[in-house]
């Protein structure tokens, strides 16, 4: 292992490159860039690395072979009614393909399919029925307009529509959801609106059966017409003929039509959403409903518990003045009572102090307490009972004397 | 918004595209592919192309050919020799113009005209619109001249990204379409043209192009065959009828028109005819020429281009011998005797690229464009900014190597790896296979020697009477031995029959890396420049 540097190498002239080809621009890069060769080289090798990962995304969405056996044997004069997708392995991509992805795949499908392939495996060259076929349908999705009419009578392309009941909304979107992107493949415009789920606004429930209600759909069924002699012998068959195409495929299309707008019409009616949206309004309305009336009904309320109040308060007055009543009843009574107590106790204060002595005079004494009673109001007999009740003999004579006196009264005993 | 390459020339322009990888010639509407760089004003109409050529006959000072040298060029320094018949070139400021019907029309405004129709036909073609172009340029367009050529194009409408020399680009083209962009070889490209020819010695470096020598002349073309066929047709006609075709410029024009137009069938096969109605004096003229006729009749211009071919070379230092290809460009290469004569002058391992030797290739005439559409395809995505940093002349300017540098192989002969006038920086490896175990490798400096074999003449034994000796000939070829020796290497424990690489690397400073390498056993070391 050694190195040994010997000389050097002779000077070097300095010279203009030409600024052409993809090496100056190389080399342009390099120098701009301040790259080293290896750098540049790594860089490089990684720009190819990317393209070729790129190329082999579209592969990866064909169909690895083609081999059922009943496209296989399918008539090439009756290639319109074969899967022309199927034919080119493109069965996953359909109405999604692009051209450059029909191209690619048409060369895969010529590659496995060609009669010449076929005849070195021993095949004859006769076999080549279905080549025929991967021919018409490479033509026909090449064509934009052609592959219009056939992506309109493509059923495999279609979604079953769900025909038993569905139980629960997770069902509902997994069983409508396909069926209305598989839809979606026919309309004008793009974007189309998705079905959504249980989280979808309202606006977007209402936008998507607005738009499929008003759906504008490319669908034409000139793919399922009759074929028309285009020999000129009789110009009237032929006309006729194309009639009945023309109406077959307005029929076609007015069922169309229909059939979609059924569709709509059945899951906008079982739509769990939609029910709950209703419900939603109605307890709403309910609601709003109830606030708007909180005013009247407080009034309501207010005059209510006034009138309680005031009934009460009447109930209560009444009840006192039924007591005031009564009670004044039981103070008359008593006062009456006590009157009759005291003008008995007047009266008899005579008789019971055995008219003072004068048992002769007793009818005039008897005749002048009276008129002393008479003239007494409550409040003087109380008075005077009380003076009377504790004093006996002359007291008693005493007081009455004193309250005769006053009494101003000419009485004939008293004094 | 497409980008295309055109090729203006003095004759005829083309113009192509790059399609889905492929460089597509355009046609212009009446079909051409080598659009006659004329423009025609009669009765108020503009004639463009072969429809303005055709007008040459009845209204020549109508008709402008010719004009694109005169770009950029003050008027007294003009060759206005290749207008004769056709509209005098005028002075206009100190410029060249044209008087046109009376109205004075400067040269500006010609290739401006001229490039708007180009651009329409483009347009027409591509159904898109034409954003900017990449024009060549002969190599001898001064800076005035390239300037005036950009402004005049931005005014037509077609932004000019890059001009590029001529040779370049039709040797890009060449090299793609082989694509031996990175076969190290120096070529000569020689492009004969209608009114002048331009030659270029170049070599191809790893991808990268470098002009050693250019070389041109106006006095040398296609119209120089032309006035050969005419002369001769000429005193053809004098001595039929008795009349001069030389005489009056309408007969001239009609004999050369004529001629053109036999000169290019006889490209293709051995006789032509030549018919011209009402030539002079009333009579009709009528001949044919075959090839070989032609040939003794041109063989002056033949033996000019020869000549024009060895100038260049001489100026680039070298030796015919040292030429690897000869490319040629132009529709007069067309012609099969321009690469019969210059195959003499090389030696038989030199390729010669010619319709005429190789049916294969595409049209010499198209080279410069299509080159012009690759370099175009290249840049469509680079920026103005971009593309400016890419031409500073710190990117331009590199070092060359002077001397190859190489290895001495197993047999002691002197291996190429790095060839004389590689740009560098560069790096380049080479393999061969051990015969050791241990493993010397000896860096050199080749030394140009020429190895001289003589072959002898085989005898025809059965002509006796052949008097004559034939000479022997000598075959004289450049070979490349060991000169300095610049480094050694030793590489232990390599094993016998086991691949060894060897890199050479130059970096920006000049500095040689040297590496050798098998399986885990790497040498390194670096040698400077003197």
């Amino acid at each position: 292992m050694s190195f040994t540097a010997v000389a050097s190498y002779t000077a070097a002239a300095k010279r203009p490159i030409e600024p052409v080809g993809q090496y100056f621009l190389a080399h342009a890069t390099r120098t701009l860039k301040g790259h080293t060769w290896s750098e540049f080289e790594k860089i490089e090798a990684e720009k190819n690395v990317v393209s070729v990962e790129e190329k082999d995304a579209d592969e990866e969405l064909f169909d690895e072979e083609i081999n059922d056996p009943e496209l296989l044997a399918h008539d090439p004069k009756d290639w319109k009614t074969c899967d022309l997708y199927a034919a080119l392995g493109l069965s996953k991509l359909r109405v999604k393909a692009t051209p450059s992805q029909i191209v690619k795949a048409h060369r895969k499908a010529v590659l496995q399919h060609h009669p010449d392939k076929k005849s070195s495996k021993g095949g004859s060259l006769d076999q080549d029925g279905f080549f025929k076929i991967i021919q018409k349908a490479f033509e026909t999705l090449m064509d934009p307009a052609k592959r219009k009419q056939f992506d309109s009578v493509d059923d495999n392309a279609d979604v079953a529509v769900p025909t038993g009941k569905i139980t629960n909304n997770a069902e509902f979107y997994a069983a409508w959801g396909p069926v209305f992107e598989s839809e979606a493949r026919f309309s004008n415009k793009q974007p189309v609106p998705s079905l959504g789920d249980d989280n979808s606004t309202r606006e977007e429930v209402e936008l998507f059966y607005k738009f499929w209600n008003n759906f504008d759909s490319w669908r034409t069924f000139e793919w399922l017409d009759e074929d028309v002699p285009d020999d000129t012998s009789n110009r009237d068959h032929k006309r006729y003929i194309e009639k009945k195409n023309n109406n077959a495929r307005k029929k076609k299309k007015t069922d169309d039509n229909k059939r979609l707008s059924d569709l709509v019409k059945r899951v906008q009616a079982e739509d769990p959403r939609i029910k709950k949206f209703k419900e939603d309004e109605k307890a709403e309305k309910a609601r709003k409903k109830w606030e708007r009336e909180a005013g009247a009904r407080a009034a309501e309320e207010a005059a209510k518990a006034k009138a309680e109040a005031e009934a009460k308060a009447k109930a209560e007055a009444e009840a006192a003045a039924k007591n005031d009543k009564e009670a004044a009843k039981k103070a008359k009574e008593a006062a009456k009572n006590a009157k009759k107590k005291n003008k008995r106790a007047i009266r008899n204060s005579a008789k019971d102090n055995g008219y003072f002595g004068d048992e002769d005079k007793a009818a005039i004494i008897d005749l002048d307490l009276d008129a002393l009673i008479d003239s007494f109001d409550d409040v003087k007999l109380g008075e005077v009972a009380s003076k009377l009740k504790d004093v006996t003999g002359d007291d008693a004579k005493k007081v009455l004397n004193e309250v005769a006196a006053e009494s101003k009264l000419s009485l004939k005993y008293f004094v | 918004m497409a980008t295309i390459g055109i090729a203006f020339g003095n004759s005829t322009t083309s113009f192509a595209t790059i399609k889905d990888g492929k460089v597509d010639v355009i046609a212009n509407p009446d079909g051409e592919r080598f659009i006659s760089s004329t423009l025609s004003y009669v009765d108020g109409d503009e004639y463009h192309g072969q429809q303005a050529l055709a007008q040459v006959i009845r209204s020549p000072r109508s008709t402008i050919v010719n004009f694109r040298d005169f770009i950029g060029v003050p008027f007294e320094e003009i060759n206005s020799e290749y207008s004769k018949y056709a509209a005098h070139p005028i002075e206009l400021n100190g410029k060249v113009g044209y008087e046109i019907n009376g109205n004075k029309i400067s040269v500006n405004e010609v290739v401006k005209r001229h490039l708007k129709q180009i651009k329409n036909a483009a347009e027409d073609y591509l159904g898109q619109e034409i954003e900017s172009v990449v024009l060549t340029v002969p190599t001898n367009f001064n800076e005035i001249q390239k300037c005036e050529l950009i402004k005049i194009s931005n005014d037509a409408g077609l932004k000019v990204k890059q001009l590029i020399n001529e040779p370049t680009s039709a040797l890009l083209a060449h090299l793609s379409n082989k694509n031996q962009l990175l076969e190290d070889k120096i070529y000569v490209v020689a492009d004969f043209g209608g009114i002048r020819s331009d030659a270029a010695v170049v070599s191809v470096r790893g991808g990268i192009m470098t002009l050693l020598s250019t070389e041109h002349s106006n006095k040398l073309g296609g119209i120089e065959l032309d006035e050969a066929l005419i002369d001769f047709f000429a005193s053809d006609f004098q001595k039929k009828f008795k009349a001069d075709a030389k005489k009056t410029e309408k007969s001239y024009s009609k004999l050369s028109a004529a001629s053109n137009i036999t000169k290019k069938t006889l490209s293709n096969i051995q006789t032509a005819n030549v018919s011209v109605d009402s030539l002079a004096e009333g009579f009709d003229y009528m001949s044919s020429i075959n090839r070989l006729r032609f040939e003794l009749v041109g063989r002056k211009v033949f033996s000019e281009m020869t000549q024009f071919v060895e100038n260049v070379v001489k100026k680039a230092g070298l030796e015919t011998l040292d030429i690897d290809s000869v490319l040629l460009v132009g529709g007069t290469s067309n012609i099969p005797k321009v690469a019969n004569t210059l195959s003499l002058i090389f030696p038989e391992s030199t390729e010669i690229f010619a319709p005429a030797i190789d049916s294969k290739l595409p049209n010499p005439n198209e080279l410069n464009c299509r080159g012009a559409a690759i370099q175009a395809s290249l840049i469509a995505n680079f920026d103005d900014e971009e593309i400016k940093e890419s031409l500073q002349p710190i990117i331009i300017n590199t070092e060359h190597l002077q001397v190859p540098i190489g290895i001495k192989d197993l047999d002691g002969n002197f291996l190429t790896i790095l060839s004389k006038e590689t740009a560098y920086p560069i790096k380049k490896q080479i393999s061969f296979e051990s015969n050791s175990d241990n493993v010397e490798i000896e860096f050199y400096e080749g030394k140009r020697s020429i190895k001289e074999t003589v072959v002898e003449p085989e005898q025809y034994s059965d002509e006796e009477e052949d008097s004559e000796e034939e000479e022997p000939e000598i075959i004289r070829e450049v070979e490349y031995l060991p000169g300095t020796l610049l480094a050694k290497m030793s590489l232990n424990g390599v094993g016998s029959g086991k691949n060894v690489d060897v890199i050479i690397q130059i970096d920006r400073e000049g500095k040689m890396h040297l590496t050798g390498r098998s399986g885990d056993v790497v040498v390194k070391g670096e040698i400077t420049q003197a």
